[in-house]
């Protein structure tokens, strides 16, 4: 039998290793980088200027293009560190830990501007900064639990035992998400129900197009910078090596 | 020795050890009822408002209490050691977490728990929200237990061990405080508190299920 993939020399873990994966990262940075640039130039041009003017809200809905991706965007990479971390946890593969851990710094990245824009459109639509609302509240633990993921991460020398405990948190972390924010929801809540759901939307067919193509956006801009961040990594850790030191000279 | 009396073993070990050391645990208590005297102080002593913040209040003190005293869960066995030994005991490292687990909140938990309604009392709560009280800080202490528990286990040994501790264990058990307070809450609000009762021993089935098992793990890593 023949089998074409062992005849190129490719298989799913040949990426796997720092090396192999180092120069693959840097040939799609700066593709990520451009497409993220071009949709996100796209998705303002049609979300500041094609849109029409909410008729609740008036113009100050727009923050929307900004909030909504980031917040999505803060939620789902915790889900991505969780599954590098059980990918680290079951096959040692030393890549995915580093993954998790370059993910983390964007997480927090997202979760932080998710906060911030969500007070910029708070504070004219309710007329307040902030709010202990159920998704401000559980998007502010989400914050705080990226920051314990790096914190815990950097204040550990040994880089095996830094991998194997960021792997063991963001698991116990992304059993713990769900149950952090039905508690926060079901403690106390104010925030406008989701305007996407899977029945449909309840928005302008090219507000949600503004929209996705800003998601997308921050989609690609997320994965080059992660990208950007484990190729560091990558250097830090095989610093002893040989691959690493012909490239550095 | 089997299983279940190496279990009994470790548990009655760590309890002597508690006991032989009575006054660290007397600490835990004092700074909880300290936290619980400043609250007044800060906010003032009006009946009206004590009794609308005291179910709050004291569930946040008995958290922080219980912060205070995890660090001390692995840091003496790992200082002299023993926790290595017991590692490579031939038993099942989770059941050697589980029974210092056990032995920390009988020595830790459990005291706050008694004497959160003399606390609840000097705030005006009616004796159904002091009964409320201490049953949802039975329930609701061990989740503090086992997540803070692989929380230590997981700053062993670290530089700003405790601080970081707490940074990673606060946003978990933010649930924990929501419906241990919530309970003594719905109380007062003429419910019966039993919906967050209930939330609060799944958590802690499922914490207790699982927290020995990852906090073991993590042991390993700081021993290696």
């Amino acid at each position: 039998m023949d089998t074409p993939k062992n005849k190129s020399g490719w298989h799913l873990f040949h990426y796997a290793a720092p090396s192999t994966f180092y120069p693959l990262a840097g040939k799609a940075i700066p593709w990520l980088m451009a497409l993220a640039l071009a949709l996100a130039v796209i998705g303002l041009w049609i979300g500041m200027g094609v849109a029409p003017t909410d008729a609740q809200q008036g113009d100050g809905y727009r923050i929307i293009y900004l909030h909504v991706p980031t917040s999505w965007m803060a939620m789902f990479i915790y889900i991505v560190m969780a599954f590098w971390s059980v990918i680290h946890l079951v096959w040692k593969t030393r890549l995915s830990a580093l993954m998790a851990q370059a993910l983390a710094p964007t997480g927090a990245w997202m979760a932080l501007m998710s906060l911030i824009t969500g007070a910029l459109w708070g504070k004219p639509m309710w007329g307040t900064w902030w709010v202990w609302d159920a998704r401000l509240t559980s998007m502010l633990l989400l914050f705080f639990l990226y920051l314990g993921f790096i914190a815990l991460t950097r204040s550990i020398d040994d880089p095996d035992r830094a991998d194997q405990a960021g792997s063991l948190l963001a698991i116990v972390g992304v059993f713990n998400v769900p149950v952090i924010y039905f508690s926060v929801y079901w403690w106390n809540t104010l925030h406008q129900g989701a305007s996407v759901s899977s029945r449909g939307s309840s928005m302008a067919s090219i507000m949600l197009l503004a929209m996705l193509l800003m998601s997308l956006a921050a989609w690609m801009y997320s994965i080059a910078m992660t990208l950007k961040r484990v190729r560091v990594l990558i250097l830090q850790r095989e610093a002893g090596t040989r691959w690493v030191q012909e490239l550095m000279r | 020795m089997g299983v279940l009396s190496f279990f009994a073993s470790m548990l009655a070990r760590d309890v002597l050890l508690a006991w032989r050391q009575r006054g660290d645990v007397l600490l835990g208590l004092m700074f909880f009822m300290l936290v619980a005297t400043l609250f007044p102080l800060a906010v003032g002593p009006e009946p009206n408002g004590l009794l609308r913040i005291g179910p709050g209040v004291l569930w946040v003190a008995a958290l922080l209490a219980n912060l205070l005293a995890l660090p001390r869960l692995f840091h003496g066995d790992w200082i002299d050691g023993s926790l290595e030994q017991l590692l490579l005991a031939p038993y099942p490292p989770s059941m050697m977490v589980a029974a210092k687990f056990a032995a920390h909140w009988l020595v830790t938990s459990l005291p706050l728990a008694l004497a959160a309604p003399l606390l609840a009392i000097q705030y005006g709560l009616p004796p159904e929200q002091c009964l409320m009280l201490v049953a949802s800080l039975l329930l609701g202490t061990p989740i503090i237990t086992a997540l803070g528990g692989i929380g230590a286990a997981l700053t062993l040994g670290l530089r700003q061990g405790e601080v970081l501790l707490a940074l990673l264990v606060l946003p978990l058990l933010a649930p924990v405080l929501i419906f241990g307070s919530g309970a003594v809450s719905a109380v007062a609000a003429g419910q019966s508190g039993m919906a967050e009762l209930s939330l609060l021993a799944a958590m802690a089935c499922a914490s207790v299920f699982f927290a020995p098992w990852l906090a073991a793990k993590a042991l390993r890593l700081a021993i290696e």
